[in-house]
């Protein structure tokens, strides 16, 4: 063990001394210091996707999160019907700014909150009569809607209720697929699951149904890019810039009609591999499309990327990927010249959810910020492989983090900025550390591609270098 | 108030053997509550002299909610003014009619059911305990007492073992407790030596021998209890018999379940016959 993992792991033991001595060897196995080598094996290897211990505040999700919230939500043309009491379709509802273009109530339904709002009768009979007349409802009300997915609630697998079989009947009498998401919340660690029922929900009842009129060599589909703040749009423009066909976008800004004709594809683009992966995996196993993972944070990501991509197609696209490399080069240069003075050696810790973690330790690089820090709420082994080499030897990684260990971590490395989600936000700015939200760009974005880029150096340095944290009183340890 | 729940395997006589012995407890002038906890909904008719009464459920789902509904019109009086109500559920198959047990039992305990002047609750439930609706009887404040009905059948002693065990869970944490085993008689070989033993197992009492006659199935067809249909014939005393042993025992356990092994053991034990071991 050299000198950096060891002070980083007595630090992690200082910090887990706090708790009682089971929860202390359980969490241990969480938190390890960073080695990129992996020289230090399994000393340094970080256990994941195991169910958290009760009583440490996980802010993981669920199944349903990761379904509705994440993968089939951002359907633009579909309606999502939160199946079972009104609380989980409430307070699920729009909260992931998956932009899209349309008129919502018409062609576009991702803002709408429709629920079929279970009464006890429904928990007493079964709900499959109400689902019937629901998507009977759905089509009655929202004639263009392409089609009805059917995100199923904890209570709707208790009862078992038989929505696969109402979706094949209303599938078969509205005339548009209805799909059946058994993505009940108790089923799994995490959102994570959630992700995988989706994925597989999309391959037993939508992909490969759908008749793609022409295709080109140069067919390609955005496969993990939910368009938060515009993401996959930016993304995008770089792909058609290089002289690519995008025929499809997995999920943001995405239509039914998209995910039905993926597998006409001649390579999948995956940006968040967490939670599409098997969806590649399975369009390469049936259809032979070869999938790459790409990184569109930050200039020297996004020219890694896009060559890495281009690398698949003929000349005439590595060509197009060199000159639009030029034409932005000196744009990003701007940018890093403008900030990167203001922000140069400033530290960076990260918590979120299944890609950011490891994605955007480049684009702090780029402007001379180090993440000396960062986890994943739902990642799984072969997210933190990706990491390891993402990091510098010593670097701080934790799955599943609590609450208190952020804040105890936080306390001891002291970083300028800290990236997680809307349930830390409010602890942070109570501990007087600039904070960014990480999932939803503080309502801000797009951070993908080159038109993400200024907008994120601009984000982090009005945050690390606002004023107002010298008027907030911190606590001594910070 | 008493309150006593009756479990037994399916199909073993349940609602028949309470029906008539609430029937024999009221003619001996004791204030008597019927609760069918079934979604069959079938505990009530021979009080009542329906086919079947309307149910908690039913009705809450006509009406879109239990708060639409008044006491009157699911809490019946029948027989000797023996008060009937039923749960009722979904057909089989779909929902959850362990919930729906709750939502009723909620239901009549909200609006006043529970009057002081009753002597005994009854809650009839169905099969077994297959989840916790069906044991919602005999949690904390309501049933402390369980008889479970039962024959010499091996099925139905299985699913009275079954039965004592899950009761033995609700007696750790609450306060309920097993006042014995009715053998309803299927005429098995050597039934109440086998009863008798099993009761004894099971740390209980075989608290009464119930003959078959067909008295009960001819009372049946006619929507009544024996003890109305035909006040005078013995099936009818061996109900007021069992009322009687009901109403004074005070012999009340926890129960101590068998494994499937010793189960076994006993029924071979009793259950085959001297001459068809020799031919073995």
């Amino acid at each position: 063990m050299s000198g950096l993992i060891e002070k980083t792991q007595k630090m992690i033991d200082e910090v887990l001394e706090a708790y009682p001595e089971r929860t202390k060897k359980f969490r241990s196995k969480h938190v390890k210091p960073n080695d990129p080598t992996g020289e230090c094996g399994s000393a340094c290897m970080v256990k994941s996707n195991v169910k958290s211990r009760p009583g440490v505040m996980t802010i993981r999700g669920c199944a349903y999160a990761g379904s509705k919230g994440v993968v089939w939500g951002p359907v633009k043309d579909v309606v999502h019907l939160s199946h079972g009491p009104v609380g989980c379709g409430q307070y699920s509802w729009w909260s992931r700014r998956n932009y899209y273009n349309g008129i919502t109530g018409i062609d576009s339904f991702g803002t709408m909150h429709i629920t079929s709002d279970f009464q006890e009768r429904d928990i007493v009979f079964g709900g499959d009569k109400r689902l019937e007349k629901l998507c009977r409802e759905i089509r009655e009300l929202f004639p263009l809607a392409k089609g009805i997915s059917i995100q199923s609630e904890c209570p709707i697998g208790l009862i078992g209720d038989d929505i696969e079989a109402v979706a094949k009947k209303m599938t078969k009498e509205l005339g548009i697929p209805v799909v059946p998401v058994r993505c009940e919340g108790f089923r799994g660690v995490s959102q994570s699951l959630g992700h995988h029922i989706a994925n597989d929900s999309i391959r037993d009842h939508i992909l490969g149904r759908g008749e793609l009129d022409r295709s080109t060599p140069y067919d390609v589909a955005l496969i993990g890019d939910y368009n938060i703040g515009g993401d996959a749009w930016a993304t995008r423009r770089i792909l058609e810039e290089m002289g690519l066909r995008v025929i499809a976008h997995w999920t943001g800004d995405g239509t039914i009609k998209e995910l039905s004709i993926t597998q006409k594809a001649k390579l999948n683009l995956i940006h968040c591999y967490r939670s599409m992966n098997y969806i590649c995996r399975h369009m390469e196993e049936t259809y032979g499309i070869p999938w790459v993972e790409y990184n569109f944070f930050g200039p020297t990501k996004i020219y890694q990327s896009i060559r890495k991509i281009a690398s698949y197609f003929d000349d005439r696209i590595k060509e197009n990927a060199e000159k639009l490399i030029e034409k932005y080069k000196p744009m990003m240069d701007r940018v890093i010249e403008q900030y990167r003075p203001r922000l140069e050696g400033k530290t960076v810790m990260l918590y979120v959810g299944g890609l950011r973690p490891r994605h955007i330790i480049g684009a702090y690089e780029d402007l001379g910020m180090e993440v000396i820090a960062t986890g994943y709420e739902f990642g799984h082994n072969d997210d933190y492989k990706r990491t390891y080499p993402e990091l510098k030897e010593g670097a701080l990684i934790y799955d599943d983090a609590t609450p208190y260990e952020l804040e105890e971590f936080t306390k001891r490395l002291r970083p300028d900025l800290v990236g997680s989600g809307i349930k830390e936000k409010y602890a942070y700015h109570k501990l007087g550390v600039p904070f960014r939200q990480m999932h939803s760009w503080d309502y801000s974005g797009p951070y993908h591609g080159f038109d993400g880029f200024p907008v994120f150096a601009r984000d982090m340095d009005m945050t690390v270098n606002n004023p107002t944290w010298k008027l907030i009183r911190r606590k001594k340890f910070i | 108030m008493r309150q006593i729940a009756i479990y037994g395997k399916g199909g073993i006589g349940k609602s028949t053997t309470t029906q008539n012995t609430v029937a024999a407890l009221a003619e001996a002038g004791y204030k008597c509550m019927i609760v069918g906890c079934d979604p069959k909904a079938d505990a009530t008719r021979l009080i009542l002299h329906k086919k079947a009464q309307a149910t908690v459920m039913d009705m809450a789902r006509e009406r879109g909610s239990v708060e639409e509904l008044e006491i009157e019109e699911v809490l019946l009086e029948g027989f000797h003014k023996i008060k009937c109500a039923e749960s009722g559920g979904p057909e089989p198959g779909v929902g959850c009619a362990g919930r729906g047990v709750i939502t009723a039992i909620n239901f009549l305990e909200e609006n006043g059911a529970y009057t002081e002047d009753l002597d005994f609750v009854f809650y009839d439930v169905l099969g077994d305990v297959v989840c916790g609706g069906f044991a919602m009887p005999i949690r904390e404040g309501k049933a402390k007492e369980i008889y479970i009905v039962t024959s010499g059948e091996m099925m139905a002693m299985y699913a009275a073992n079954n039965i004592a065990r899950g009761i033995l869970k609700y007696a750790q944490s609450g306060g309920v407790r097993l006042g014995g085993l009715i053998c309803n008689s299927r005429k098995v070989d050597r039934e109440y030596e086998l009863i008798s033993a099993l009761a004894e197992r099971l740390g209980t009492q075989m608290i009464h021998f119930i003959p078959r006659d067909n008295q009960v199935q001819r009372a049946e067809l006619r929507r009544m209890t024996v003890l109305e249909y035909s006040p005078e014939h013995p099936q009818a005393d061996e109900y007021r018999a069992l009322a009687k042993k009901m109403a004074e025992n005070t012999n009340l356990v926890i129960p101590t379940p068998l494994s499937m092994d010793e189960l076994e053991q006993l029924l071979m034990e009793f259950g085959i016959l001297e001459g068809e071991e020799v031919e073995a």
